[in-house]
């Protein structure tokens, strides 16, 4: 087991690395460095010179790398954004946490309907029901999570009025109070539901299959010639086996909850990460941008080491070896 | 002497009897007519493709991208059909180039893909051990990198951006899945009795790898490539809503769906970004369902036909 986990963290670290110096290196592609936001164009050229030879900006690539690398890892240093004129750090905090409850609220969504919907039709397959099933996972398969969040807001947001239509809290709110909580639920729930819907219908899919494949499974057919009863069958036996990857399968969905918070944060107006990012993107203020890549960049591979070690405990066939 | 009789007598039956197996593309067609929902799906695309080229072919583009003031966010009407975006541009004809756009685009992505992830796979399945090792890892690399953010990144840093550099861009984090896919389908190949036989006879692995375990995943390469269309297509739109796709006066689905971002457009006019919405889902659920059932063809399992 422990050997295991070892030898995944010794493809993560690498993974992390890389993707560092992909990062690095996309920085150095885009225009601007770290002193043409402070420029003013009155200083004397020779002056700028001077300074950027100080601060290492003419050493080569792999110099500034490791510069830039050790900053990162002993400090905590991402660098200014010269848009609000802060540490991007500071920026990031606050982004962080709403983008960290969206994606809460959206994985609790996406269990409550995956579960309930894949067992029924897992256990009741080829009835009508699941044929329901089924064919609401086939739509969602084709409906691109943007439009799906577009309609959604525009039907239940502007045309019903029934959620609000962007941001994160009413205005006029005290942190703390009862309203102000409910107020945040109020703005989630549109956003994380649209999310919800669409991604859910690969772990219903999964369930399905895994259900019905275990219900063939000699050891049910032995618990059932046992006299087991039907709900004591599948609450005990089937759902056992066929729970667990799922729940171990939620790190993998953090690249994909990524991508979504992308879409859902721009068409809600959600202040998280994904917003800033496309806004820093537009503003041109890159040292935000990289931060923000890094950042989900290590998480999304943090995600899939977690999922793996996880399946690996619940699973032993798939231990690498 | 029976029993040589009696063995003529079978095989006679046999030639006379059995008709040869059916060829793929008859199986393929026999499958889609027996799923309606294929065929109507098949017979739509084929009517939207040929007409958005064979329409666009006739449409003046330098006119529809052609801002004028005077028409600014007007509605549906018999001069413009869908009514005009906010510079007056007629969004019938946006949405016709547009169509053409995005289907271009879905073909072209999903052909590079495909050329480099069956390459990539097969080489890696086929030759196995440490190539293979090595091959994995940077696959799994390129999984695990947040797709949208570092293709946004791309785009907006890539000097002189064009149609060409979009595609070549969405291609170098597409390709993947399939060659992930083709990997784990030439590992079993080069096991089976008519590779080692190949192999034993001395012919080179290039010759093996695309003359005959090439044409034996070659159903399954067609699967996952439909499959793929319909996402591509998707991806597309879905990066030209956020403003990292198409540029605007190159209209796609997707430049037309970002009209949407303005509150206003979204919530009162309908009529521009509805129809292209529309038109996108229709087109990523019927290159599902053909894709669907040819799944089913290349399986004889699940065969319907």
């Amino acid at each position: 087991m422990w050997k295991f986990i070892v030898r995944r963290l010794l493809i993560a670290l690498p993974q992390i690395l890389l993707l560092s110096v992909l990062v690095f290196l996309m920085a150095q592609m885009m225009p601007g460095d770290a002193l043409s936001g402070l420029i003013d164009p009155n200083i004397d050229p020779a002056a700028i010179e001077a300074q950027r030879e100080r601060l290492g900006l003419n050493d080569p690539w792999h110099i500034q790398y490791v510069d830039w690398i050790t900053g990162v890892v002993t400090e905590g240093d991402l660098g200014r954004s010269f848009r609000y004129k802060m540490d991007v750090t500071e920026i990031i905090g606050q982004r962080l946490v709403n983008t960290f409850w969206l994606s809460l609220v959206t994985l609790i969504f996406t269990y409550l309907i995956a579960i309930p919907l894949g067992i029924t039709s897992g256990r009741y397959n080829d009835t009508f029901r699941d044929q329901m099933i089924t064919g609401y996972t086939y739509v969602g398969f084709a409906t691109p999570l943007f439009i799906f969040a577009l309609v959604a807001l525009w039907i239940l947001g502007f045309q019903f009025g029934w959620f609000p239509t962007g941001g994160s809290v009413s205005p006029g709110l005290t942190p703390g109070t009862f309203e102000y909580f409910l107020s945040r639920l109020h703005h989630l729930i549109l956003p994380a539901l649209s999310m919800a819907l669409i991604t859910t219908v690969n772990t219903v899919q999964y369930l399905r299959s895994e259900i019905i494949d275990t219900k063939q499974k000699d050891f049910i057919i032995t618990a059932r010639a046992k006299g087991a009863s039907e709900s004591r069958v599948y609450n005990r036996h089937i759902l056992r086996n066929s729970l667990l990857p799922i729940a171990a399968f939620f790190g993998f969905e953090i690249t994909g909850l990524i991508g979504g918070t992308i879409f859902v944060e721009t068409i809600y107006s959600y202040p998280g990460m994904g917003q800033l990012f496309i806004e820093s993107i537009n503003l041109r203020d890159y040292s935000v941008v990289i931060a923000v890549v890094l950042l989900l960049g290590i998480a999304s591979i943090l995600g899939a080491l977690l999922s793996d070690i996880i399946l690996s405990l619940v699973d032993p066939r798939i231990r690498i070896k | 002497m029976k029993i040589v009789e009696t063995t003529n007598a079978v095989e006679n039956l046999n030639i006379e009897n059995i008709n040869k197996s059916p060829s793929g593309v008859s199986i393929i067609w026999r499958e889609i007519m027996r799923d309606k929902l294929a065929l109507i799906s098949l017979v739509f695309l084929l009517l939207v493709t040929t007409l958005v080229y064979g329409i666009s072919l006739f449409l003046d583009l330098d006119q529809i991208v052609k801002i004028d003031l005077f028409a600014i966010h007007e509605p549906p009407s018999s001069d413009f059909w869908l009514g005009t975006d906010y510079g007056g541009r007629d969004v019938f004809g946006q949405l016709i180039i547009g169509t053409r756009n995005s289907l271009t685009i879905g073909f072209l992505v999903t052909l590079m893909t495909g050329l480099i992830g069956v390459t990539f796979g097969l080489t890696a399945g086929f030759f196995g051990g440490h190539i293979d090792n090595i091959m994995m890892r940077v696959l799994d690399f390129f999984i695990i990198l947040p797709f949208l953010m570092i293709v946004i990144v791309f785009v907006s840093i890539v000097p002189n951006y064009s149609i060409i550099s979009f595609s070549l861009i969405m291609t170098a984090f597409l390709w993947m899945g399939i060659a992930r896919l083709i990997r784990s389908k030439a590992l079993q190949e080069r096991e089976l009795d008519y590779a080692q036989a190949s192999k034993t006879l001395g012919t080179p692995r290039w010759k093996i790898m695309f003359g005959q375990v090439l044409p034996n995943v070659s159903s399954l390469i067609i699967v996952t490539m439909t499959l793929n269309l319909a996402a591509n297509i998707g991806l597309e739109s879905g990066l030209s809503f956020l403003g990292f796709g198409f540029p605007e006066e190159t209209p796609s689905l997707g430049t037309l769906l970002s009209y949407a971002r303005n509150p206003q457009t979204l919530e009162n006019r309908w009529w521009i970004w509805m129809p292209a919405a529309i038109l996108i889902f229709l087109l990523m659920l019927s290159v599902r369902n053909v894709g669907e059932a040819l799944k089913r063809a290349t399986d004889a399992r699940q065969r319907r036909g």
